[in-house]
């Protein structure tokens, strides 16, 4: 990976990087802090990864940089300190600038990536324009030159720089693409700071590489410091020289790389690299019991204390400092010297064996799979032994969500035949009997749309089972407890409605729908992908649990390698609607033959 | 279980409009002016149809009308009829629209089309002449005639909101869902897709209602009311529309009630279409 190793003796020079002094955010009209007492320095040329969990406000971190703060908060308190240009050798303060001053600054001094690549572009003006058009915003060059200026800069990200490529629009472009074209803007007015917003999320792996190395490389030959926001810990592992992981508004720990990776000191970095998942061996993961707390609701005393696995009493007493235990490593702890050593292979389990007896329940034969016309699966065939989990790995537009609800009856435009028990399933779920409809569950990818948002959590779990005849009133209302404490979630919360519960509650309600009907196989359609990375732990543990003790099977769609290998037995890698190579996931994955699986794999971002 | 909406929701919806400015005051307006038209008759100094003077005159309040009838006592007694149509005729409007709407949306395809294009041959007539086409033929139109026409001349209307509304929520993964169990269709409008829609529906239905006093005031005036004698807000302006110069109150008095009510009415539909989107 193109990783540039910190240099040994970076130094917080005025003539470069940038230091965030004591930086507190807050919400007006009440007195609730988003963020404080965030203390970072980027050194120049430095890639610094900003990581948390959603709600932790690293979001809000990265944009106060650019004196930035979303509407509903107000940057309160601290310095945001960067080399002054017009009297080289002094600093000043961007949160003190005025507000012309700070639209100046704005991408020409500390320059912004934001996460949506789609939204940050006009829709309406051709590429070329849109770049020229920032080039005249900023004053830089000539009339005649700015052409050749945009071209330069696309041809800096690798982007094609033809007139063709110039007249498009951003909807006639990739993601990455577009992403890469957000960087070129970036970069242009020859900014001394960057701040990225999880540029690459929802991107596939071969793209998010691409963008990733794009970006190091500019980086490092502009000299430019970087802030990485992201959610996404194997991301931060490749690009990042340090890393910062927020909880609750707080760094919780800081370090170089290497540092944070192989001896983590804070419980919560530790707790989330139990929740990740290895490319190169299974795990069991682990979650991160509880929630992340609102700002408002965060406990006393260390923020992190009620869901810690270390805390004792003096925790819950005073915020604790973030004091250095090493030079360059700061923790927020007051227990890093008495919680031991930490080992990246704790959590390590042996890969599923590849060559255990398998029992079919479901099997796949030649399905085609359209849409209209348009043919997008080609002739694909798999199976699915009892108790085991089959994983269907590819890129969007692979076709792995369309051949998963293939299976499951919700598109009815295949031919080719499915299985079930020796029994050919009809097309549309309508068309299968109930008790095929019921012995197989389909669990969706967003939990924001697969539940009802007007109905209780008891209303929800109940109704496959009055449908399918299992249990009524009384007796199923004492069934949806029981299954609402095998997915862990607390009985209080069985008149809530959907819309009051976080993603992973939503995520363990679907769990528990499907579960309700008493299955025999469940088909996963990337149910771990819009959640935090601690919960999809606890998630892919809830379900590892399932399949040991009601053995029942699962077909797992996602496009995360690294996640297979700890779910699942064997694995289908899907490319353009074909199937390209498929197996045990050990041989798989350790003996790929394929050049494309050889590809997603050294794609993937990896932290082992 | 109950499939429509639980009461802590609505009640929580309805707190929710009420932080709307322009909704409480609305709705207060609204409650003004639906308590004046049940409650003032009863307090009304002359009778409907009683005689308080000569035709246009300044006695009382108001002055007296054509015929020499209290114009106060007239505005009096003849609220109830106006919003009690209206207020039918959109219950009705809205029912048949809602119905044809959500399934076409939740038929989709080739039955989307057909419903939705026959929908907007119905569109395309002006929303009075329908009515008026009816009424004329009818010798004696009674008061549910009046009611069926301007519930009709909205369904189609409504349909092609909330078709719209129902086509973002049946394409949601709860829908799929419900479809992949295998519950009834009807059950999964009823359930499923119905209590997803109740913000923009109320907010429509508040815009109908606006709209069906409007018709049935313009049909009063066109000499359709179903009763000639008895006092009407749409009557009234046509009666007295003769001495607007000498005695304008006969016709400005209900008028000016037919505006604050439409204005209130809107404004409440209004901050609920607000608080429903404010919503989830």
């Amino acid at each position: 990976m193109t990783t540039t190793t910190p240099d040994t003796d970076h130094q917080v020079t005025p003539t470069g990087g940038l230091v965030v002094e004591d930086l507190g955010v807050t919400l007006t009209g009440r007195p609730v802090d988003v963020v404080d007492d965030i203390d970072l320095v980027l050194r120049p040329g430095e890639v610094v990864g900003l990581v948390g969990e959603s709600g932790s406000g690293k979001t809000t971190v990265g944009t106060s940089l650019l004196g930035y703060s979303r509407a509903g908060a107000v940057i309160s308190a601290g310095k945001v300190l960067i080399e002054d240009r017009a009297h080289p050798g002094a600093v000043r303060d961007v949160l003190k600038l005025s507000w012309k001053e700070v639209r100046q600054l704005r991408g020409e001094e500390i320059a912004y990536v934001p996460q949506d690549p789609a939204s940050a572009l006009n829709p309406s003006i051709r590429i070329g324009k849109q770049i020229v058009e920032l080039l005249q915003l900023r004053g830089i060059g000539t009339a005649e030159s700015r052409l050749q200026g945009a071209r330069d800069g696309l041809a800096e990200v690798g982007l094609p720089n033809d007139d063709e490529f110039l007249k498009r629009y951003a909807h006639q472009l990739s993601g990455g693409q577009v992403q890469r074209v957000a960087l070129a803007m970036a970069f242009l007015p020859k900014p001394k700071v960057l701040v990225l917003d999880e540029p690459t999320t929802g991107l596939d792996v071969t793209t998010q590489k691409m963008v990733l190395d794009t970006m190091a490389e500019l980086c490092r030959s502009h000299g430019v410091s970087a802030l990485y926001v992201t959610h996404d810990l194997a991301v931060v592992a490749n690009i990042a020289d340090r890393v910062a992981v927020m909880y609750a508004g707080q760094i919780a720990e800081l370090g170089p790389r290497e540092t944070i990776f192989a001896h983590p000191a804070h419980p919560y970095t530790r707790a989330l690299l139990d929740s990740i998942p290895h490319l190169s061996q299974a795990r069991a993961l682990k979650g991160i019991p509880g929630r992340t707390p609102a700002p408002g609701a965060r406990p006393e005393g260390c923020r992190f204390n009620d869901r810690c696995a270390y805390a004792v009493d003096k925790c819950r007493e005073g915020v604790p400092e973030l004091r250095t235990i090493a030079p360059d490593h700061d923790v927020r702890c007051i227990r890093v010297e008495e919680i031991g050593e930490w080992d990246i292979h704790r959590g390590t389990v042996p890969d599923s064996d590849p060559s255990k007896a398998r029992d079919v329940i479901l099997s796949v034969e030649g399905l085609n799979v359209f849409y209209g016309r348009k043919r997008v699966v080609h002739d694909v065939s798999f199976d699915l032994a009892k108790g085991e989990v089959v994983a269907l790995v590819g890129e969007s537009g692979s076709g792995k969500t369309t051949i998963s609800r293939s299976v499951g009856g919700l598109h009815k435009e295949w031919t080719g035949a499915i299985t079930f028990e020796g029994r050919e399933l009809a097309k549309s779920a309508r068309r299968r009997s109930a008790e095929d409809r019921r012995r197989i569950q389909y669990i969706f990818q967003n939990p924001y749309l697969s539940l009802n948002p007007r109905l209780t959590i008891e209303q929800i779990i109940k109704r496959p089972m009055e449908l399918f005849g299992i249990a009524k009133g009384r007796q199923a209302t004492d069934r949806v407890l029981e299954l609402m404490d095998q997915v862990a979630l607390g009985s209080g919360m069985l008149h809530y409605q959907a819309s009051r519960l976080s993603g992973g509650e939503r995520q363990r309600v679907a769990i528990a729908r499907a579960l309700a009907a008493e299955p025999d196989v469940m088909i996963c359609d990337e149910i771990t992908s819009a959640l935090d990375v601690s919960v999809q732990g606890s998630i892919v543990a809830l379900l590892e649990g399932l399949r040991k003790e009601r053995g029942i099977s699962m077909l797992f769609v996602t496009h995360n390698l690294a996640l297979v290998r700890s779910i699942a037995a064997r694995v289908e890698i899907l490319q353009a609607g074909r199937v390209v190579e498929a197996g045990s996931v050990v041989t798989v994955m350790e003996t790929p033959q394929e050049d494309y699986t050889k590809k997603l794999l050294s794609n993937s971002p990896r932290i082992d | 279980m109950s499939a429509t909406t639980s009461p802590p929701r609505s009640s929580s919806f309805f707190r929710k409009a009420l932080r709307q400015k322009r909704f409480t005051f609305g709705f207060s307006v609204t409650v003004l002016v639906v308590a004046f038209a049940v409650f003032a008759p009863h307090l009304s100094p002359y009778g409907e149809n009683e005689t308080a003077g000569p035709p246009f005159a300044k006695d009382g309040v108001f002055g007296t009308d054509y015929l020499g009838q209290d114009v106060l006592s007239r505005l009096m007694h003849g609220g109830q009829s106006i919003l009690v149509i209206s207020l039918l005729a959109t219950l009705l409007g809205m029912v048949v629209g809602v119905l044809i709407g959500v399934v076409a949306a939740y038929s989709g395809g080739w039955w989307d089309e057909v419903i939705m294009r026959l929908n907007d041959v119905l569109l395309a007539f002006p929303q009075i002449l329908l009515a008026l086409v009816v009424l004329t033929a009818l010798e004696k139109p009674s008061n549910l005639v009046v009611i069926v026409l301007v519930g009709a001349s909205h369904a189609p209307r409504v349909a092609r909101v909330s078709r719209g509304v129902a086509l973002g929520i049946v394409s949601r993964d709860f829908v799929v869902a419900a479809e992949a169990l295998g519950e009834r269709r009807s059950r999964v409008i009823v359930a499923e897709v119905l209590p997803n829609m109740t913000g923009p529906l109320l907010a429509e239905a508040g815009l109908r209602l606006t709209y069906s006093i409007g018709l049935v005031a313009a049909l009063g005036f066109l000499g359709f009311a179903t009763d000639p004698g008895a006092a009407n807000w749409g009557l009234m302006m046509k009666e007295n529309q003769l001495a607007l110069s000498t005695q304008p109150w006969g016709v400005v008095a209900p008028v000016l009630m037919i505006a604050i009510f439409t204005i209130a009415t809107n404004l409440m539909a209004d901050g609920l279409a607000q608080a429903s989107q404010k919503g989830d």
